[in-house]
């Protein structure tokens, strides 16, 4: 059983902040939750809403239909009353007037000013909801203390929401689950955790939506963790900067959106030229160019799988959940090292910006390994940077670090010295040991989770963080009907992990790409692949993401068609 | 070439390239410096100058066109005790790296930047580069430049340099006392070294610079802000050459507190248990 609360107004109006105490204290209550963002590219105005879900069972996605809204101003009434539960509820000021008997004028801003602060209205109507779901005030005061840094405005605030408490009855009632020491995190939090523990020391990058977050929790962990972080001028300076102290033996890691890849890619092609590890952090807003910049989508995979000129081998992993976030930074990391490659983690505004409560993360599933070889140089052996291998790995050794021995990188084609070569041969030889590194590469490669029903008919694909509405819509699909559902979601989409794929697509009477993206990126890269061709595709490129409801209507739609087209064939 | 610590080895540049001389002159600062050359980290962008770390007995970065400042100076964040030297042509950096000459000077990290500057464009055989000259014929510019020419020490300047310089690859012995004052000096250290190009620059020759060059004296005064900018700016006739400006200034390491004492970045350990204590915030 869960809930789902919006909370609605324009920019600049504190709806970030609501958010964040509501969350927090329904966490501290024992609730699962699901935060979503849904904010436009201004800092004043507009219209921003959040919707915070909490439930008593595992939430693994946001919902479109609404029980409850907050509306700070009356275009959040309109614009949502729409997708409100018919016993739902609407709580806003008694100057905003709208004539639906759901909704529930009150003096939320005579309340608020009384308790010392008109902009603790907000609280005031945090307090109502907490009343009508039968919550008691435990919990609120520690929240409010955490969320506001002046004490007088947090104890202004708690006033308001007292007053709240006082202004209905209870009407819903809904038991916590045990929320067993859970974290609540969102993906760009988590991997920036992933980083820290997997123990970057530089993270260089150019602010860009939606992947500031993670340079923004960086740096205020910089002192603490030892981590530089540093702006870069733009983004083609942050990649090549991340390049550059990672060759100098830290690990590195640098983050963007599409944009700002668009300006790194010269540098990634440097990374494995070099055969410098790099951590990239891509995290997709609708696009081409500036597109909508605080939105989700998945229309980057194919662009950062191909992207740079040449040939050469790099990694992408599509983090599925903050959780899954987490321990692929590290494990990010540790590959970057072993393989000295680029790996990029492919996330998107809807993994990065949501909240979810999550187990704590395992710190001792955490090992770093960083692959160097500094020892076995300390005596007269040769040192050759691109010593040619079976695997292709030559052996790395930290510059400065082993005395008498020198390290030279050159973007240039190069011999196992690192000189500068027009040879033919050392060419092919030095391409092929690159290349070699993929195909051992292959061999670590992680299948994709496999969520449903083992006795499916219709399988559907995603990636990355459609993880979680897959997840919801398979669980209300085979809850009802006769014929069952299964998903394959993608964590590695580059190299493509292709054997669990080739078993159940061959099991499958017909298999479905889901993606956020208008041309199925992924389903396009399995046939290209496996020869897989996918029977048919529920795409969103709206900006807006993805959720069960979603795809439950869309795979209705697609089976219905394909039912009517067999007949007439017939 | 036994005798010396820092060996140099053949190059691809021009027989009478002013590289050579430049090449030679590091050689001889950093023999002076008393370091080993692992110790030493030679960058380089994309150019004929930019290929100084393939020639010198150190470890070096040849990186991408115009990006030898941004790896350099992450270099140094990671490793303070390593002594990195960006070596790279007028293009590499007033051009295509720009930007990053510009915001690098902000920071003030320990590195030192050595430009070859030959007012053209070499590897590309032959345009204009933001230092050449108006009026100067290429095959780009058949007509003669007309864009001003930028001009790299009045920038550096302005943008708050600590320590500003001029050289020229025909004077060997002062181009090395100027590099060794550079290398020590505690800071980010602008040489730009004024060098013949002998395939495409015809104007501004070897002749013509030794015409024009000439030594600032004992009585010139480098910490006086407003005299280098005068100093900076004067070109044509009379060119001066030498340690323009020197001030001290809180370095990179020394602005950020956890850098300011302890080891390199690069050997700190991660202490796992002070992460794991992060996610406190997130209950």
């Amino acid at each position: 059983m869960d809930y789902n609360i919006l909370i609605g107004g324009s920019a600049g109006q504190g709806m970030d902040t609501l958010a964040a105490i509501l969350e927090r204290v329904l966490k501290r209550k024992g609730f699962q939750i699901f935060t979503v963002r849904d904010y436009m590219s201004r800092v004043r105005g507009g219209h921003n809403f959040i919707q915070v879900r909490f439930g008593n069972e595992e939430l693994t996605s946001h919902r479109k239909s609404v029980d409850g809204i907050i509306a700070l101003n009356d275009e959040t009434i309109r614009l949502h009353m729409e997708d409100l539960s018919e016993n739902g509820f609407v709580i806003c000021d008694e100057e905003i007037s709208f004539a639906d008997e759901r909704v529930i004028r009150l003096p939320l801003k005579t309340e608020a000013k009384a308790s010392g602060n008109v902009k603790a209205m907000g609280s005031t109507a945090l307090g109502t909801v907490l009343k009508l779901f039968d919550l008691d005030m435990s919990c609120v005061e520690d929240v409010l203390k955490l969320i506001f840094a002046r004490q007088d405005i947090a104890t202004q605030n708690m006033g308001a929401l007292k007053r709240g408490f006082e202004l209905l009855d209870s009407r819903y009632s809904i038991e916590p689950a045990d929320s067993d020491g859970s974290i609540l995190i969102s993906g760009n939090e988590a991997i920036a955790l992933g980083a820290l523990a997997a123990g970057c020391k530089f993270y260089s990058a150019y602010p860009m939506t939606p992947s500031t977050s993670i340079m923004n929790y960086l740096a205020t962990k910089m002192a603490e963790a030892e981590v530089v972080v540093e702006q870069a001028e733009d983004e083609i300076s942050a990649i090549n900067m991340a390049i550059g102290a990672s060759y100098a033996g830290a690990r590195s890691m640098t983050g963007t959106s599409g944009g700002g890849f668009a300006l790194m890619v010269e540098g990634l092609g440097l990374s494995a030229m070099l055969e410098v590890p790099l951590v990239i952090a891509e995290i997709q807003r609708p696009s081409p160019t500036t597109g909508f910049p605080t939105r989700t989508e998945q229309a980057d995979l194919k662009f950062v799988i191909n992207a740079s000129q040449g040939e050469f081998p790099r990694m992408v992993i599509a983090p599925r959940n903050p959780e899954d976030a987490f321990y692929q930074t590290v494990r990010a990391f540790n590959l970057a090292d072993n393989y000295q490659i680029p790996v990029i983690l492919l996330g998107d505004q809807y993994l990065a910006d949501s909240t979810t409560t999550t187990r704590p993360f395992d710190f001792d599933r955490v090992k770093i390994e960083r692959y160097l070889s500094n020892d076995d140089f300390a005596g007269d052996r040769e040192y050759k940077r691109y010593e040619l291998t079976p695997d292709g790995i030559s052996p790395r050794i930290i510059p400065g670090k082993v005395p008498g021995k020198t390290v030279l990188v050159d973007s240039d084609e190069h011999d196992e010295w690192g000189h500068i070569t027009e040879s033919a041969e050392v060419r092919k030889a030095m391409n092929d040991k690159r290349m070699r590194k993929l195909e051992y590469l292959k061999k670590e490669l992680q299948e994709p989770d496999f969520l449903g029903d083992g006795d499916f008919e219709t399988l559907f694909v995603a990636w990355g963080s459609l993880h979680g509405p897959v997840k919801e819509a398979l669980k209300l699909l085979n809850k009802t009907g006769e014929k069952k559902y299964a998903a394959l979601v993608f964590g590695d989409v580059w190299p493509l992990p292709e054997k669990l794929l080739l078993e159940k697509a061959g099991k499958a009477k017909a298999v479905i790409n889901i993606e956020q993206n208008a041309t199925g990126q992924l389903a396009s890269l399995i046939r290209e692949c496996t020869g897989i061709k996918c029977d048919g595709s529920i795409l969103k490129y709206d900006g807006r993401p993805i959720c069960a409801e979603f795809i439950i209507e869309n795979i209705k739609l697609i089976l219905t068609q394909k039912q009517l087209f067999l007949e007439q064939d017939e | 070439m036994g005798e010396y610590r820092f060996c140099t080895s053949e190059t691809a540049w021009c027989p009478g390239c002013g590289d050579h001389n430049i090449l030679e002159a590091l050689r001889e600062a950093l023999e002076r410096t008393g370091k080993q050359p692992h110790e030493v980290l030679v960058v380089g962008g994309i150019g004929q100058a930019a290929k100084t770390p393939q020639y010198i007995n150190t470890n070096g970065f040849c990186g991408l066109h115009g990006r030898a400042v941004p790896p350099a100076f992450a270099a140094k964040v990671a490793n303070r005790d390593l002594t990195v030297i960006i070596d790279s042509g007028d293009g590499d950096t007033y051009g295509e790296g720009g930007n990053h000459f510009i915001h690098n000077i902000r920071r003030n990290a320990d590195i030192k930047h050595f430009v070859h500057d030959n007012q053209i464009y070499g590897l590309t055989k032959g345009q204009a580069s933001p230092t050449t000259d108006l009026g100067h014929i290429t095959e780009v510019q058949p007509f003669g430049t007309v864009n001003e020419p930028m001009n790299p020490l009045v920038l550096a300047l302005s943008l708050g340099a600590g320590f500003v310089a001029r050289a020229f690859s025909g004077d060997k012995d002062h181009l090395v006392s100027v590099m060794l004052e550079a290398i020590n000096y505690k800071g980010y250290a602008l040489v730009d070294i004024l060098q013949p190009c002998v395939s495409f620059n015809k104007i501004n020759t070897f002749q013509w610079y030794s015409k024009r060059v000439y030594k600032l004296d004992e009585a010139y005064d480098s910490s006086d802000k407003r005299a280098a900018f005068e100093k900076a700016a004067e070109w044509g006739e009379r060119i001066p050459i030498g340690v323009i400006y020197k001030a001290e200034k809180p370095t990179y390491h020394d602005k950020i507190e956890f850098l300011r004492e302890g080891p390199p970045l690069v050997d700190r350990p991660v202490n796992m248990d002070k992460i794991k204590g992060l996610m406190e915030d997130f209950k």
